[in-house]
């Protein structure tokens, strides 16, 4: 039985918690864009000892990088990426307070580690279905970094956007889990 | 002698960049949806009908299958009995710069690999040519995302690893690439040639539609024998568990050296976007 739950920002450690692999979520309210150059200007940032041009703390990072929007549309196709090259940056950020990850595709042992440390959650949303993923976000606003295109980062307003918990904070790994079950190899 | 004028070249590469990128074809989305009844996952069932949707969604509203518009990669073959009026190159590249503008794609392309900044207009291009007879030009186009390319792979195996050698390490690749490259996958496999030959052919093999097998009747054989496997692995849509891990495996082979057997992998997820034009 798929159990599924509704959250909404702010969002709240101890629901995040107590999330476990294969719950089906729908998020609703603020969440930020960032992929590989974001995560890379934030990291030279945090080293400088500056402040980041957001408060990170309990709040989620989707890994995208959309296309531009059509007149009439908020955002052009809006799927994930893969969340592997955010591997390196992604310990220090759970460390400043960042709550949860949304991405496709699988993460490093030390990232795992982290998330149970800091009691977080990577989410993965279907990556390839970006037109349809698209039809969750209300609106985005580029907060920083303009001169990134694509990967500049923003910040989305999304309704019922919808994830599974991937890796929960006992460190459970939805993908090992799951191809372990229907694995049936010779 | 037919002549052909950059003119025709920019607007009917400008043209296959917005329609690659916006419309499924048809033999994915017909095994896509052929799939959801073989999948016992109901997390993977729900996938699958979410790619479906997806691609309805995208040729309905002329909007990119995936944000991973990818970098635009061109195959012309020119009959050599055909003179293109201007440059082809430029032509080609000036027709990438239009559709990614024009058709609202996202431009992902950076112009040095270290220095990493963006090109600003998808381009260049990576371009091929081949001569055939006649007087027509043929350009096909493929805008390949880089979730999937990232997890391709090459190997020069010996003669003696045959083919359980080369099973053995296309179904590896798979397991290696697990759910990054978007499952449900296409799997390009070039077989023979040399190191760089073995690549393209596997790049090339992508190009053929999923539901064609090859006409070789033992490389026929080997596609199906390595789709059994890679649908074994248990990775499924989305990587998260099921049986439907792979929509299609397609092998090109050719002549290879007595001492080797080169075999490139090149993975592609479900949006293997192609498009072609003949002028």
């Amino acid at each position: 039985m798929i159990k599924k739950i509704y959250l909404n920002s702010p969002f709240d450690r101890n629901i995040i918690k107590s999330l476990r692999i294969g719950d089906v979520v729908y998020i609703s309210g603020e969440i930020f864009a960032a992929r590989d150059a974001v995560h890379k200007k934030f990291m030279q940032i945090i080293d400088n000892g500056e402040k980041l041009p957001i408060d990170i703390n309990n709040q989620f990072i989707y890994y995208v990088g959309p296309c531009p929007a059509k007149p009439g549309q908020v955002i052009g196709s809006a799927g994930p990426t893969t969340s592997g090259r955010m591997d390196a940056y992604t310990p220090k950020l759970l460390d400043l307070g960042l709550l949860g990850m949304i991405g496709k595709g699988a993460r490093s042992q030390k990232v795992k580690d982290s998330i149970i440390e800091n009691e977080a959650v990577y989410f993965g949303c279907t990556g390839g279905a970006g037109a349809l993923i698209s039809k969750f976000i209300d609106s985005q606003e580029v907060i920083a970094f303009p001169e990134l295109g694509a990967e500049s980062l923003r910040r989305l307003k999304v309704n019922n956007f919808p994830v599974i918990v991937v890796v929960d904070s006992l460190g459970n790994d939805l993908y090992e889990t799951g191809c372990q079950r229907y694995s049936d190899r010779v | 002698m037919k002549t052909i004028f950059e003119e025709q070249i920019i607007k009917a590469v400008r043209d296959m960049c917005i329609e690659a990128n916006c419309c499924l074809n048809d033999d994915v989305y017909n095994a896509i949806v052929t799939s959801i009844s073989y999948e016992k996952s109901d997390t993977g069932v729900e996938v699958l009908n979410q790619l479906a949707e997806n691609s309805i969604i995208a040729r309905n509203e002329q909007m990119p299958i995936c944000q991973d518009t990818g970098m635009a990669i061109v195959f012309v073959e020119i009959g050599q009995d055909v003179h293109v009026r201007g440059n082809i190159s430029d032509a080609i590249n000036e027709g990438v710069r239009r559709g990614y503008e024009e058709g609202f794609l996202r431009k992902s392309v950076v112009s040095d690999p270290l220095l990493r900044c963006n090109s600003g207009d998808n381009t260049p291009a990576i371009i091929y040519y081949e001569i055939v007879d006649g007087e027509n030009m043929k350009i096909s186009l493929v805008p390949k995302g880089f979730g999937s390319e990232n997890m391709s792979d090459i190997a020069m195996l010996k003669p003696s690893d045959g083919i359980d050698g080369i099973i053995d390490f296309v179904v590896d690749t798979c397991i290696k690439a697990g759910p990054n490259p978007c499952p449900p996958i296409i799997v390009g496999v070039g077989i023979g040639g040399s190191f760089e030959k073995c690549a393209f052919l596997a790049k090339k093999a992508l190009m053929r539609p999923i539901n064609l097998s090859n006409s070789k009747a033992h490389i026929a054989n080997l596609e199906n024998q390595l789709l059994e496997r890679i649908n074994r692995l248990g990775i499924g849509p989305a990587g998260l568990g099921g049986k439907i891990t792979a929509l299609g495996v397609n092998v090109e082979t050719f002549a290879t050296h007595i001492a080797g057997l080169p075999v490139a992998v090149n993975i592609s997820c479900h949006a293997t976007r192609h498009a072609e034009v003949v002028l």
